[in-house]
């Protein structure tokens, strides 16, 4: 018994590189199999569009199993679509009914500049690494890796912040396009840790000061990054991103 | 052409630490003096860079993706192997260093391999430094479990995450120095072709994705760290931008090309289910420590799996292999999958799955111990499939996972172009005929951390450097060659779509060059992979321009690729005249149908010499010796 097939209603948003404006397009989306992910549905009509000898659409995506973090899409109004912790790769076209009229734009925020129809400039997620998410040591000179034992709550919460993939999801949600999740997710993986202590206040600080130079905005609570996460990633890593500020600005007043 | 694996002498133990010493050294402040190309951001070129730039090397970073995080390690899954013996279960050195040579059935070197276990005790060291939220027990020290091809407990893990933490560790180890200044990151670059000066590699041409130029860059060493070649496949679980370019063009110049038959076919994969599939979904190996493998014993058995009965299953593995059981090395466990579903009793729409079953395991432990372990495993297999596997076992079939070969290198990692360095699965020096679990991730990161930086400083140190910069005639060169292919695939205009060419030639390697090999299929794939070039050339149709953004056109370059390197996979595989690891030619198998090597005329490396498309390339044998190690039969019973 195959997979049931529906026939769906594209409006995918198209703006080439050198264009200043961009608008919806219109495409039919016709026998697409229920088993298929959302990007498959993509290479369907890519194709058929390629055939018709109009250019296919352009969009991110590699791994197509959920973890590289380089896909991604406003799917009807949500970032990765409805289903709750699931990147547009994992998005099954069981989850969207016959006659259905998807509409898909990609992320839209300051911060990140629009490449191509679907495709967006997400390096300034890079640059704010590069300002302090990570632990200053060089290869070559650690001790036994056993030699700092790490309660096993602390390592699954670091764990679990640091599960991020760095898709952007939670800026496109975001009302005031602000990478405060992200941030925040870094700073907690990082300060949970002993490993991480020592640098704690000099990276938080350079992290969200760079965060603000390149025209993110502020985090005003309205938790849309949390539920559109695709790794579940909760707002308590805000909440501690907060308090590691606050313990970094009080030390060094 | 003499092959020289420039292993050096003494005993096994004291390789490294004799070849360590009597590498030279660059001088710290003379660091500074030398650029370093590293092409990839995985496990390997992450790390390899990072670690140049902290010695102090000039470093250009290039990666095809967006940002240098996505890179295909972040996919993989299960873990990865260290002797440190946690487990106080028999484990060392010399035990991983056995497994890993026997896993791959005896067609790896003892020397590199001996380094690698040597160096993984490091890797864990240094990553958990970096932060790696490994996983731990409750005494706060570093858990660890079992996987495939090993009897012992050393395989480390962050949940089925493994290798997005590790390589996020080595992502934040490369940010810091791309904010320090000592790597310039060039992201969405695709390398086109690799430039030769005076025999030595320095400089690549790159297509800038995003604005379709050709640009060039020079450099006194250039180091490949590109991945495998499985998506020559179409479906593998390989994530959609890997290819062989790199590696071919690097091979088109001259660079040797190793073993290119021997790829793993992993064998707990969520199987086919459509023709639209872009892509095999990997289910980690660590799920065979507490799912069971079983088929119905009677061929044709349509009933639901909780249907049929304990008497009524075959939990094949445990029989054949009571030892091993389902932790059996992958190539085995493949090929077992294959005869059970030749025999009909496959299960599933298409009768290519065999059933992976939890029930044991979470009546023994509970639902939670197993959720704790595996659940983003089973989440990610219902978002797939739909079905749940705490109700009703997985269905899994292989599938294209790993390419154990690669550009062949010698013990520097340095390939036969001097100055043209190959690390992790680009290269093929770790794994003989079969990869083991967890075994990817030690030896990318042993390159990248450990092996290359040294290595690469008793050659800059060695080596007169005449200067070269980006308008030397030889990047011309290769600029103009670029844009010839591009041109070429634009002008076509064909009927057939990219992916169309490229899923048939996957079918035709699946079939001919896959689980299963036999002279007169390989034959015909020859013809068929000839046949199917000639159609591209003539009838593809790659829409869009050059100076732009265009992914029909990157995936066209790629595929084109294939199209001759597909040819020297099966010409490989003709020419190994036995089985060995992954490489089962169905006319050499002992009596229990497992893979009979002829140690006699096949215990060496084939190393293939470009010669011209078209035209037979020029085969080059090194022979493997083994000193330490004696050369038996492969048994997991």
């Amino acid at each position: 018994m195959s997979a049931p097939t529906i026939n769906l209603t594209l409006k995918v948003w198209r703006q080439g590189r050198t264009d200043k404006k961009g608008r919806f397009e219109t495409y039919p989306a016709n026998n697409i199999s229920t088993d298929m992910s959302f990007l498959e549905m993509l290479d369907v009509v890519n194709e058929e569009l390629t055939k018709k000898g109009i250019e296919p659409i352009a969009f991110d995506h590699d791994c197509r199993e959920g973890i590289c973090g380089m896909c991604g899409a406003v799917i009807n109004g949500r970032a990765h679509g409805k289903e709750r912790e699931t990147t547009l790769c994992q998005l099954h076209m069981r989850h969207f009914k016959d006659g259905e009229t998807i509409v898909i734009e990609p992320w839209r925020a300051r911060a990140f500049k629009l490449v191509k129809d679907l495709v967006v400039d997400r390096s300034a997620l890079d640059q704010i690494i590069q300002a302090g998410g990570y632990i200053s040591v060089n290869a070559g000179g650690p001790q036994d890796a056993n030699s700092i034992p790490v309660p096993r709550e602390k390592a699954d919460l670091a764990f679990n912040a640091a599960a991020c993939i760095g898709c952007g999801a939670c800026v496109a949600a975001c009302p005031n396009s602000s990478a405060m999740l992200f941030i925040g997710a870094k700073v907690s993986h990082l300060a949970l840790l002993p490993q991480g202590r020592p640098e704690a206040a000099r990276r938080v600080r350079a992290m969200v000061r760079k965060m603000d130079e390149l025209g993110f905005g502020n985090c005003s609570n309205e938790a849309e990054c949390e539920v559109e996460c695709p790794k579940g990633i909760s707002i308590r890593e805000i909440a501690r991103l907060n308090r590691e500020l606050m313990k970094a600005e009080l030390k060094s007043a | 052409m003499k092959l020289d694996a420039k292993i050096p002498g003494g005993p096994l133990t004291e390789k490294w630490d004799r070849h360590r010493f009597e590498l030279k050294l660059v001088n710290p402040a003379n660091k500074k003096k030398f650029d370093i190309i590293v092409v990839g951001t995985g496990l390997a070129g992450a790390s390899a860079a990072a670690t140049m730039a902290e010695l102090g090397y000039n470093v250009k970073n290039f990666c095809i993706q967006d940002t240098p995080r996505r890179a295909h390690s972040i996919s993989a899954q299960g873990g990865i192997n260290a002797a440190k013996n946690y487990a106080n279960d028999g484990d060392s050195i010399w035990r991983l260093f056995y497994d890993t040579i026997k896993g791959g059935d005896f067609r790896s070197r003892e020397g590199n391999v001996y380094r690698l276990a040597q160096l993984s005790t490091q890797i864990i060291d240094h990553c958990v430094a970096q932060g790696v939220p490994f996983a731990r027990d409750y005494g706060g020290l570093l858990d660890t479990r079992s996987f495939g091809g090993a009897q012992v407990s050393r395989t480390f893990y962050a949940k089925g995450q493994t290798g997005q933490q590790l390589l996020l560790g080595a992502y934040s180890a490369l940010m810091r120095q791309v904010g320090k200044g000592k790597v310039e990151m060039f992201p969405r670059r695709e390398m086109v072709d690799l430039v030769v000066v005076d025999g030595k590699a320095r400089g690549i041409v790159v297509r800038n994705l995003i604005t379709g130029e050709l640009e060039s860059y020079a450099a006194h060493a250039v180091v490949l760290a590109t991945g495998g070649y499985g998506n020559a496949y179409f479906l593998s679980t390989n994530a959609m931008s890997c290819n062989v370019n790199a590696a071919y063009r690097a091979y088109k110049k001259g660079a040797l090309f190793a073993n290119p038959c021997f790829t793993q076919i992993h064998p707990t994969c969520i199987p086919v289910h459509g023709t639209y599939q872009s892509k095999l979904t990997l289910m980690s190996e660590s799920l065979r420590n507490d799912g069971r493998v079983w088929v119905p014993k009677q061929p044709g058995d349509k009933r639901r799996p909780n249907e049929i009965p304990e008497s009524e299953r075959d939990y094949y593995l445990e029989r054949k292999y009571p030892s091993f059981g389902n932790l059996v090395p992958r190539d085995v466990a493949s090929r077992n999958a294959k005869e059970q579903c030749d025999k009909g009793k496959g299960v599933g729409e298409t009768g290519l799955a065999v059933y992976l079953d939890f029930a044991d395991a979470i009546r023994r432990d509970g639902r939670d111990v197993i959720e704790a372990k595996y659940g983003n495993l089973f989440e990610m297999y219902e978002k797939i499939t739909g079905e749940h596997p705490y109700e009703t076992p997985m269905k899994i079939y292989p599938a294209v996972h790993y390419t154990m070969g690669g550009l062949w290198v010698d013990y520097n990692l340095m390939s036969t172009i001097e100055g043209l360095f190959v690390l992790g699965e680009a290269n093929f020096s770790d794994h003989g005929a079969n990869r083991l679990g967890a075994s990817a991730l030690m030896q990318g990161l042993a390159d990248g951390y450990f092996i290359l930086p040294y290595t690469i400083g008793g050659y800059l140190a060695g080596t007169p450097f005449p200067e070269v910069k980006p308008d030397h005639d030889a990047f011309l060169e290769g600029i103009a060659n670029a844009r010839q292919q591009v041109d070429r695939l634009l002008a076509v205009k064909g009927s057939r779509t990219v992916d169309e060419i490229h899923r048939e030639l996957g079918l035709i390697l699946w079939d001919y060059c896959g689980m299963s090999r036999d002279m007169e299929g390989l034959k015909t794939a020859l013809d068929k992979i000839r046949e199917l070039r000639t159609q591209f050339w003539q009838d593809v149709n790659v829409p869009g321009d050059s100076h732009d953004l265009n992914q029909s056109l990157e995936r066209a370059g790629r595929v084109a690729d294939f199209l001759e390197f597909g040819e020297l996979m099966v010409i490989d595989a003709l020419n190994r005249e036995e089985s060995c690891g992954c490489h089962f030619n169905v006319a050499y198998q002992t009596e229990d149908h497992e893979a009979l090597r002829d140690d006699e005329n096949y215990c060496h490396v084939n190393a293939w010499e470009y010669v011209g498309v078209d035209q037979s390339p020029t085969l080059h044998k090194e022979p493997l010796v083994f000193e330490n190690v004696e050369l038996t039969q492969r048994s997991y019973k």
